[in-house]
């Protein structure tokens, strides 16, 4: 098991600005757009992205939270059932551009449970998905708008975001079983 | 012919004896208790180590043939009381039909002897049907074998009526043996009333529905100056009543059963249906006055109100499930394991509860005791070896118990009856 | 924390976090009903079968919508359409209904203990949705939860319970949760209705409704089942609502902040008078909106196991 990070404070920080950039571009400024982060870590993202905007565009874009527990596909009965976080989407999605926000996209399974979920809240004009990270792996037909970073990994790695928010620290860390090498993008 | 019995410690409550000594049996009847006896070609049976008492009888069995051969039938009943330990039972006549004459009477008996060595000793009803109107025919009962008489799994109600009984069945030497419930107190309860019960949600029977009927039965023994017998007392206000009856001098005897001595109403926590029983499992303190009662004798006997019931009726939601347990194959153990044991009552007192009080009150002058002439009926038991009941061991057809894989210290080794000897299996 | 029991037999036994656990997830859950789409897949293809021995439109409502907005199947099973009423045990019932392969069992029964009972036999999931006078435990969930969005927490907390005591359920739900949670309860009736020994459950007993409603934060008021006065446990309903009915005059007595509950179904002008019904103070009818959302929690957390797909 060796654990390496792959970004740091700084490199989040930048990798997110570069994120907010993109989106300003893409969405024209971004009027009637709106930021939905997947709990846990996307939604502390979707925060920092729309602080960055309110920065460069001055622009205030309003931001959900995203509960895709109930939306799973998982449907074993082993476990306990996952702690809710809660949706919380205080504006009319009718008609927006939702923008997706997630840490890491790996199977693409959480992006169709929170497709699933977010069409339950209404019909946006448009969804667009943002990662901080793109591993890999997909196991659905699904692509990120945005990404910050694509990182070559093997299957049975552990890729983590680590937030102040959660965890006390930025950083972003990838754990393999063997060596690093073939991880590095 | 000859079975001696050889350096058993031989405890017989009714002389007083405790000591290791050699019992000589010739054709089914004592000939002779001493030191180092010998006899030619005798069967020998080595009790070296082992308690030597007069037969035990349970005065208060469930056989429930005729009529519910499905919970037990004489035969099965008749085998667990064996292995139990017991060379007679008394067996209650609440079947059906209820045994109210010298058929139903003479049937058990006939199927009993067919059955098993155990003696039976049939207890006839009350009143006809058990209903509590009519007296049955107490000696037309008698004549037939009847050795007591009771309503048992029910009161009788009216006053005037076990006034009656009383008075009758005294001239004829019977023993009335009384359920004592007040059923419209007790009204749709299933478990004591107390803590338990207001936590479960249970309707409860309180004590004084075991109380009142106790205290009418003995103004009636006053009254009519006849002995009456109190089923299962289960409370310390029924034991109390009971013991100040005595003092006066009263011809008031009781009972009391394993179970009320050992379990409370705690056992009723997780609804097993096997902790469901009337009288009720009562709380610490009266399990405690059982106990007392015990000791002093103010309770004279140990029953075990064997009471089975099939699986089906059993595993059924706890405020419908049939009352009882059954229970003559745990009651030696439990009584040696909860109480000789622990010092709680003396090993005399133990056997003199199993053997020679049931003997007494029921008139049976040959048995309860060990003595040249006496019938050879004896329980041989270990307080050292272990019991531990299992579902196969069990010889009832039911086995509603909440005893089992219970550990406890003593256990039945052999019977005998009437010069045979039986070993427990 | 995660929920970690199979069953939910009643409220005895739960840890203050479990309490909060499904209150919390419960809030999660109201935010459903909210939405234009009111319907989650988180249950789909288990099958829930509603198990009811006893009549009850409303409980077996609240848990159905719960059940349907969770995308569960139901079953829904009644003492009088059953083979029940053709004898068929208890066990046997379940036994047969066991091999349509339910992922758990909602039953309301007569008989206190039945879930005990039936466990040993189900490889389901069984909620309690009350059994007889012993627990009733989705309901002393709903009432703590409307207790909490009102009061914030338990702590402290004044409770007075009153009514039918005895025979109540809810009762003994109720004074494991609050009691669980910090809260101080007080039950009053008369004394016909008022069950020796309930002392030792932890509460304090009383028959003068005047002196115990005095400063209660909380009051919470049973249903009086007209049988009761036919069995000879009290006089007469009218003598009843003029000792134990809750009035506006009555309510003056409580905190000036007192909330007044009630499960329902109400009986008015017996212990409850309209006025107080409908009155400011009461939060009735927000009980009977967060049924559905505790029972939702309630489902979820024993049917709903899995791997949290939001953690990465």
């Amino acid at each position: 098991m060796k654990r390496k990070t792959i970004l740091d404070a700084a490199g989040i920080q930048r990798t997110l600005g570069r994120l907010a950039l993109e989106l300003a571009e893409r969405l024209q400024g971004c009027q009637g757009a709106a930021l939905i982060g997947i709990h846990r870590r996307g939604v502390p993202l979707a925060r920092r992205i729309a602080d960055k905007l309110n920065e460069v565009e001055k622009v205030q874009v309003p931001v959900g939270s995203l509960d895709i527990n109930l939306y799973r596909d998982d449907f074993s009965s082993a476990g306990t059932a996952p702690v809710l976080r809660g949706t919380q989407v205080d504006f009319d999605i009718e008609g927006r551009t939702v923008v997706l926000v997630d840490d890491v996209l790996f199977t693409g399974r959480t992006i169709r449970a929170a497709l699933d979920a977010l069409v339950d809240l209404g019909r946006p004009a448009r969804v667009q998905l943002a990662v901080l990270v793109d591993r890999g792996h997909r196991e659905l037909p699904i692509q990120a708008d945005y990404v910050g970073l694509s990182l070559n990994t093997r299957r049975e790695d552990h890729v983590e975001l680590h937030l102040t928010e959660f965890d006390g620290e930025d950083a972003l860390l990838l754990e393999t079983q063997i060596t690093a090498k073939e991880g590095r993008p | 012919m000859y079975l001696l019995i050889k350096n058993g410690r031989v405890v017989d409550p009714s002389s007083g004896t405790d000591e290791t000594l050699d019992v000589l049996i010739k054709d089914g009847r004592v000939e002779a208790v001493d030191k180092k006896l010998e006899a030619k070609g005798a069967e020998i049976l080595d009790a070296t180590g082992l308690i030597v008492a007069p037969g035990f009888i349970d005065m208060h069995v469930h056989l429930r043939e005729p009529g519910y051969e499905r919970k037990e039938t004489i035969a099965t009943g008749l085998a667990a009381a064996l292995a139990g330990g017991f060379t007679g039972v008394c067996c209650m006549p609440n079947t059906d039909p209820v045994n109210d004459s010298a058929s139903v009477t003479r049937f058990i008996l006939d199927r009993a002897k067919a059955a098993s060595p155990v003696h039976v000793y049939p207890i006839g009803a009350i009143t006809k049907e058990s209903k509590g109107e009519e007296l049955a025919p107490y000696a037309e009962l008698r004549e037939a074998g009847a050795r007591a008489l009771s309503d048992d799994g029910k009161p009788v109600v009216k006053a005037s009526v076990m006034r009656r009984a009383m008075e009758y069945a005294g001239s004829l030497g019977l023993l009335v043996i009384d359920h004592c419930e007040d059923t419209d107190l007790a009204g749709e309860g299933s478990m004591h009333e107390g803590t338990v019960s207001v936590r479960l949600g249970l309707k409860g029977i309180p004590a004084e529905a075991e109380i009142i009927p106790i205290r009418r039965d003995i103004s009636l023994a006053r009254l009519t100056g006849q002995r009456v017998h109190i089923a299962h007392v289960s409370t310390r206000l029924g034991v109390e009543a009971i013991r100040a009856a005595k003092k006066k001098r009263l011809p008031v005897s009781a009972e009391a059963t394993p179970h009320h001595f050992t379990l409370t109403d705690e056992a009723v926590l997780g609804f097993d249906t096997n902790a469901k029983m009337n009288p009720p499992l009562r709380g610490k303190d009266d399990v405690e006055a059982v106990i007392e009662g015990l000791a002093d004798g103010t309770l004279d006997a140990i029953v075990t109100d064997h009471a089975p019931h099939a699986y089906e009726e059993k595993m059924v939601e706890f405020d419908r499930a049939p009352n009882g347990i059954i229970g003559l194959q745990t009651a030696v153990p439990l009584a040696l394991d909860r109480l000789v044991k622990t010092d709680r009552i003396s090993l005399k007192r133990m056997v003199d509860a199993f053997s020679c009080a049931p003997a007494r009150l029921l008139g049976l002058t040959d048995k309860g005791r060990i003595a040249p002439g006496a019938e050879a009926d004896f329980t041989l038991f270990s307080l050292r070896k272990q019991t531990c009941l299992k579902a196969e061991d069990i010889q009832s057809l039911s086995k509603n118990t909440p005893f089992l894989g219970m550990k406890l210290k003593g256990a039945v080794v052999a019977v005998v009856i009437a010069g045979r000897v039986y070993p427990a299996r | 924390m995660n929920w970690r029991h199979k069953h939910l037999l009643g409220i005895e036994g739960l840890a203050p976090e479990e309490i909060t656990l499904i209150l919390d997830t419960a809030e999660k859950m109201a935010e459903v009903a909210t939405r234009p789409v009111k319907k989650v897949p988180a249950l789909r293809a288990k099958l829930v079968v509603n198990l009811f021995f006893e009549n009850s439109t409303r409980t077996r409502s609240s848990f159905e919508i719960a059940e349907k907005r969770l995308s569960a199947d139901t079953l829904n099973f009644s003492a009088s359409t059953s083979s029940v009423s053709k004898g068929e045990s208890l066990v046997d019932t379940i036994l047969n209904v066991e091999r349509m392969m339910p992922d758990c069992y909602v039953m309301r029964h007569p008989s206190p203990g039945v879930g005990q009972l039936i466990s040993g036999f189900t490889k389901a999931s069984i909620v309690n949705a009350g059994d007889g006078a012993h627990e009733h435990p989705t309901q002393a969930l709903l009432d703590a939860m409307t207790i909490r969005q009102r009061k914030g927490s338990f702590k402290g907390l004044r409770v007075l319970i009153a009514g039918d005591i005895a025979h109540s359920r809810v009762v003994r739900s109720n004074i494991h949760l609050l009691n669980t949670m910090g809260a101080e309860v007080t039950v009053c009736g008369p004394a016909t209705l008022l069950p020796p020994h309930i002392e030792s459950l932890g509460v304090k007993a009383s028959t003068a409704f005047e002196e115990a409603i005095r400063g209660k934060d909380v009051v919470m008021m049973l249903r009086i089942q007209l049988e009761r006065q036919t069995r000879g446990l009290f006089p007469s309903l009218m003598e009843y609502y003029q000792r134990y009915g809750l009035t506006e005059e009555r309510l003056k007595l409580a905190d000036k902040d007192v909330i007044v509950m009630h499960p329902g179904p109400m009986n008015r002008g017996v212990e409850i008078a309209s006025e107080v019904a409908d009155g400011p103070y009461s939060v009735i009818l927000d009980q009977v909106e967060n049924g559905v959302s505790v029972r939702m929690a309630v489902l979820y957390l024993l049917l709903g196991g899995g791997e949290d797909v939001s953690a990465h």
